[in-house]
């Protein structure tokens, strides 16, 4: 409209003009300047301004469709309990259609939450109440939306009934989960298993664990912690635990990248102790491995051989590799957790760094992050991002939305994350995993013992895949303060691959 | 009422089958997809009628505008009186219904011819805010009907004024003295709200000098430019106008300061033709932002709440967050007018309308909204284009500008778009300074449009008379 105008102005000038019609006057053609000055100005501060509108619009519009979902879901926004009014909380299920979590009704008409496995998935789906955690919180719109048939809804209305929320459909393995929790037993830990191939969040269990069903009446008992559990804490996604010879998994990984024609070669003749620069690294227990390879020095987990190869490697480079597994970085999941930390940088001297390469020093990593490692060299060296929630769909089954496995790239190229797996198949077969080495498969894995205090106490970890060919699973375990991976973690190990691919 | 009382009553009238109750929600669940149809027809009418050149079919459009906007109201009214069962809201009702009928019939009598989607989106306007204030208290839209009854009243009398005054142009010293003054006046008799000093109180009544100086600012800047753009002129006048913007910004209100400065830079660069002075502006602008980002802590604070929100929820960022909470909980249809929870939201009603809006009404509705923002906006422009008189078109412009940089500043604040200042949504907000003042702009606008299309017809005539002398 505002073309129009101007069109206006300029036409009909021209059309005088053009019909020979007389001249408009001196005058009036002074005056139709007079009007005309600035215009120009106008309209580029109107265009100006209506671009920046359009952009405002358009910010808008980006807000709703890609950020909203996320945003809302935060404590600070009380509008859970409007919607709660008229629709009822959907179930969490698992990927065996399981119900993790529902909402009952009482006869007062008073709606509770109820989790039939009890303590069992406490982390991963979370609370209601209390500040709400896991697929509870972080799922909460979604199970509070419904997307049955209007009609239905409208139907309830004039029953005056509330309507089914949406039904949020993880990726979670009951029998799986059951396993890992009865293995764990009453120490205190976390199992973390996932599918390699999509990073799907298989079995999540941290321990000790509480029972959801009762958080209010036991919270005194939680937040006070008096008997040091941490109960509420995720050990599997928030523990953060040094990694032991678990980590001797990353340090070959970088010696492979960093001689990719050599590390064959590579010897070192382990005598149970060795000093390097005045800093004395002793084997488990002062074992002597004797001569050793590369394959054999993962196999036996001799912290000699690999305070050797830390010596030779690039520390800056060494960085950029954990970093790209996720060290120091933000996990793009959709559940609580903490940074893995990775502090060996150039400046570091030579106690850290024979330390850190054989896991001890100043390292920490959380299970999650130790089982996305061993997943990645399952996957070939390509990194799946892990998430738990598979699909939403509404009461009736109708899919809402679906999530689809996210790759991080290629973090390692695929010879590193095949002779990985094959180092870490020789860890089984004749190594600290040797006890795996009875399942109808190969598997491949790293034990670790990661010691937490001076006094020579330890956890211990195992993490691994398997079909070590055709990996399906990948699991990560620490039991705390238990003593050595291969005697602790090994088993739970076993009896989660036996559930999940048979014995 | 509250909704238990209503629903208590409601089961005492009906027993246990709760018929108004499932009327009520059925209402609200369908209301908020013809309520969002309605105004996106009312909304894709503003933009088309210029289409093709047929005066009565303009003329059909402009009347089934008016009749989206009387539907819309009702529903609103029927929605909010069902929530409560309160038979003062169909009072209220009624009354906002008279109101508005009265000043659509007036207007079109007084403001022959001016726009009359002007008239629309501010009849629109003002009716959006009705029904969103009454929404949030009652108090409060009793205030507003009386603040906006009152002005829109006067309004008829702006063009005989105008035509009266016929030298306007010719007081320019005199509105920058006025202006100075009662801008400073705040120091004296005001008093400080949100951590702004810019209110004062005369008896039981609060208002902000501000919002009334900001428009015999326009007057002084366009009576200045109007006569000469030479340099001593524009230092001269620069000079004024940043005294009013000091003055702003030592009361802390950093959204009125910017309006004022951004204004000035429009109508001296359209005044000059010379873009230079609007780069130089803009720099000199950015320039005095960051020093007062490095010296002031509540500049500070509003940067901050805008970059994080999350991390300074429990204090800076607690407003904005809420907000945002707000609209992306309310989702592209909204909650159901009355079925969220703006008042979570600190000062909901007014610089904050915009969130409430967006999470009842929905996101479609808001975007509805800032389209009809951005019509009355072109349609200023249009008129500004027309003027003849260069004092006329300067004013015009520069109001024009006014309005849609304030409206830029709360919309872009409230959805995290830029940080946050503290303005009201013109029309729509709660706030009877807001309200009255740009009343008067939509008025002084249109008023002075019609005062040069009489003066057009003047000038056409003259040469008549001479011949046929």
């Amino acid at each position: 409209m505002l073309r129009e105008s101007l069109r206006d102005s300029r036409a009909g000038r021209k059309s005088a003009n053009s019909r020979g019609m007389p001249q408009p006057s001196r005058q009036e053609r002074e005056r139709q300047r007079e009007v005309r000055r600035g215009n120009r100005q106008i309209l580029l501060v109107t265009y100006c301004i209506t671009i920046i509108f359009l952009c405002m619009a358009g910010f808008l519009v980006y807000f709703m469709a890609v950020q909203s979902q996320e945003i809302i879901n935060n404590p600070y926004n009380k509008r859970q309990e409007v919607l709660a009014k008229k629709v009822s909380k959907g179930k969490i299920l698992s990927a065996d259609g399981k119900v993790l979590a529902e909402t009952k009704t009482g006869a007062d008409g008073k709606d509770t939450r109820v989790y039939p496995y009890k303590d069992m998935f406490c982390h991963i789906v979370g609370r209601a109440v209390n500040s709400m955690t896991g697929i509870e919180g972080k799922q909460g719109y979604p199970l509070l939306a419904s997307h049955i048939n209007p009609f239905t809804q409208l139907a309830n209305t004039f029953r005056g009934e509330k309507s089914p929320g949406d039904n949020v459909v993880t990726t979670l393995d009951t029998k799986l989960q059951k396993a890992a929790y009865d293995a764990l037993g009453n120490r205190k830990g976390a199992v973390v298993a996932l599918d390699p191939s999509t990073g799907r969040i298989l079995a999540m269990v941290s321990k000790p664990a509480y029972d959801p069903n009762r958080v209010e009446q036991n919270w005194e008992e939680l937040i006070s912690d008096s008997n040091e559990e941490s109960a509420l804490v995720n050990r599997a996604t928030q523990g953060l635990y040094p990694p032991g010879s678990t980590f001797k998994v990353l340090t070959a990984m970088e010696y492979l990248i960093e001689n990719p024609d050599s590390y064959s070669k590579f010897r070192y003749e382990c005598k149970g102790t060795d000093s390097f620069s005045g800093n004395v690294i002793n084997c488990y227990g002062r074992e002597q491995h004797g001569s050793l390879n590369l394959k054999m020095a993962l196999a036996k987990s001799c912290n000699g051989a690999f305070a050797k190869i830390g010596t030779t490697l690039d520390v800056a480079q060494f960085r950029k590799l954990t970093e790209r597994f996720m060290f120091n970085k933000s996990l793009p999941v959709d559940f609580e957790y903490n940074k893995s930390k990775f502090s060996l940088s150039k400046d570091s001297d030579m106690g850290e760094l024979t330390q850190t390469v054989m896991g001890q020093g100043k390292t920490m990593i959380t299970p999650l992050e130790n089982a996305v490692i061993a997943a990645t060299v399952a996957n070939n060296g390509e990194m799946m991002v892990p998430y738990v929630v598979d699909h939403v769909e509404s009461d009736a089954g109708k899919r809402v939305t679906s999530y689809e496995p996210k790759s991080k790239g290629q973090i390692i190229d695929k010879w590193v994350a095949e002779k990985m797996n094959k180092l870490m198949r020789s860890v089984v077969t004749s190594g600290t995993g040797y006890s795996l080495s009875s399942l109808p498969y190969e598997v491949a894995g790293k034990t670790g013992s990661a010691e937490y205090d001076s006094e020579g106490n330890s956890h211990a970890w195992f993490v691994g895949f398997a079909p070590a060919d055709k990996p399906k699973i990948a699991v990560s375990i620490i039991v705390e303060g238990a003593g050595t991976g291969s005697r602790y973690a090994v088993p739970i190990a076993k009896e989660m691959f036996g559930e999940y691919l048979g014995w | 009422m509250d909704k238990a009382g209503a629903a208590l009553k409601l089961t005492e009238l009906f027993g246990e089958y709760n018929a108004v109750g499932v009327i009520h929600s059925v209402v609200v669940e369908l209301s908020k997809y013809i309520i969002i149809i309605l105004f996106a027809i009312y909304t894709w009418h503003c933009f088309t009628v210029f289409m093709g050149r047929n005066e009565e079919r303009k003329d059909t459009i402009y009347r089934r505008q008016n009749k989206i906007m009387y539907v819309i109201h009702f529903i609103c009214s029927l929605v909010l009186f069902l929530n409560s069962l309160d038979w003062k809201v169909l009072i209220i009702y009624l009354v906002q219904l008279v109101l508005l009928v009265f000043v659509n019939k007036a207007y079109i009598y007084v403001y022959h011819y001016a726009s009359k989607l002007v008239l629309n989106n501010m009849l629109m306007l003002l009716m959006i805010g009705f029904v969103m204030i009454g929404r949030i208290s009652q108090g409060f839209v009793v205030k507003q009907m009386i603040f906006a009854g009152i002005i829109c009243l006067l309004g008829l009398f702006i063009p005989l004024i105008i035509e009266k005054a016929a030298y306007f142009d010719q007081f320019g010293v005199a509105y920058a003295v006025l202006g100075i003054l009662l801008l400073a006046l705040v120091f004296v008799i005001g008093e400080e709200r949100y951590g702004s000093r810019n209110w004062i109180k005369v008896g039981s009544f609060a208002m902000q000098p501000s919002e009334f100086v900001k428009i015999i600012y326009v007057f002084f800047i366009a009576a200045f430019l109007a006569k000469s753009t030479s340099l001593k002129n524009v230092v001269k006048i620069g000079i004024i106008a940043a005294v009013h913007v000091l003055i702003l910004v030592a009361e802390k209100d950093l959204g009125a300061a910017l309006i004022y400065y951004i204004t000035f830079l429009a109508v001296l660069y359209v005044a000059s033709g010379r873009a230079a002075y609007l780069f130089l502006g803009l720099g000199a602008g950015s320039a005095a932002a960051v020093v007062a980002y490095h010296f002031f802590t509540h500049v500070q604070n509003r940067v901050t709440a805008w970059q994080d929100p999350w991390g300074t929820i429990d204090t800076a960022g607690y407003q904005v967050a809420q907000s945002l909470f707000a609209i992306g909980t309310g989702g592209w249809f909204g909650m159901g007018l009355g079925e969220g929870l703006p008042t979570k939201i600190p000062v909901a009603e007014s610089d904050f309308i915009f969130a409430a809006i967006s999470e009842e009404l929905g996101t479609f509705f808001a975007i509805c909204l800032i389209l009809v923002e951005i019509s009355c906006f072109i349609l200023f422009i249009n008129i500004a284009l027309k003027m003849t008189k260069r004092f006329y078109k300067l004013t015009a412009f520069g109001l024009a500008i006014e309005y849609i940089f304030q409206v830029f500043l709360t919309i872009g604040g409230v959805i995290k778009f830029i940080p946050s200042t503290g303005v009201t949504l013109p029309l729509v907000s709660y706030g009877g300074s807001s309200v009255i003042s740009t009343v008067i702009l939509f008025c002084i606008i249109q008023g002075m449009y019609v005062l040069n299309c009489r003066e057009e017809d003047n000038v056409e005539r003259k040469p008549k008379r001479q011949q046929s002398r």
